[in-house]
């Protein structure tokens, strides 16, 4: 499923709402999932799961083609963990 | 980083004063998002979103675990987990949001 596939299940339940409007909804809660993430906090979304940010420390780290050692900064990464309720629908427990 | 903890409540809020739908429909729309995903996910689909992200589900197959306390090997079944890789717009997002 894609997120035009998405837009268009949930205009066909909601026919008394714009395409456009459907569009703005499914994309204002992307938007404010990365945005929250962006500025370092979590979104937990029980039953489905949580979003959240990791530190990866700076580490020494080599160029795989020349050998040469090159200097990773620390960052962050976006992490995704699966919520009890869709872990156990997806192992058929519902 | 300011640690807060976004729920399903904010997300409404958010589409609330964007689109401004009642409170009641925002969070309905936002528990609709969410359960066509997961609908998807459970059929076995990938759910790719641009900007944003892909979740797949992934088999994994039956292996012999132990249990860390007694070191009692435990059979783990065949199972499907769900993985979720972040977009380059995210994860760019995220890294440069999280700069010292």
């Amino acid at each position: 499923m894609i997120r035009s596939e998405l837009i268009q299940r949930i205009a066909d339940e909601n026919p008394h709402l714009y395409q456009r409007d459907v569009e703005r909804i499914v994309g204002t809660v992307f938007e404010e999932i990365v945005a929250a993430m962006e500025r370092g906090d979590r979104v937990e979304l029980r039953g489905f799961g949580a979003f959240s940010v990791k530190k990866r420390d700076g580490r020494t780290g080599r160029n795989p083609r020349t050998g040469e050692a090159v200097e990773v900064d620390e960052k962050h990464v976006p992490f995704f963990k699966t919520g009890k309720l869709l872990r156990d629908r997806l192992n058929g427990k519902d | 980083m300011s640690d807060k903890t976004l729920t399903r409540m904010d997300l409404s809020e958010a589409v609330f004063r964007e689109v401004g739908l009642s409170r009641n429909e925002s969070a309905q729309l936002v528990e609709s998002v969410l359960k066509h995903m997961s609908d998807a996910l459970v059929r076995g689909e990938s759910v790719k979103i641009s900007s944003f992200g892909t979740f797949s589900v992934r088999e994994k197959s039956a292996r012999m675990g132990r249990n860390p306390k007694t070191g009692e090997e435990v059979p783990i079944h065949p199972r499907r987990v769900l993985t979720f890789r972040p977009s380059h717009l995210m994860k760019d997002r995220v890294a440069s949001g999280n700069k010292r």
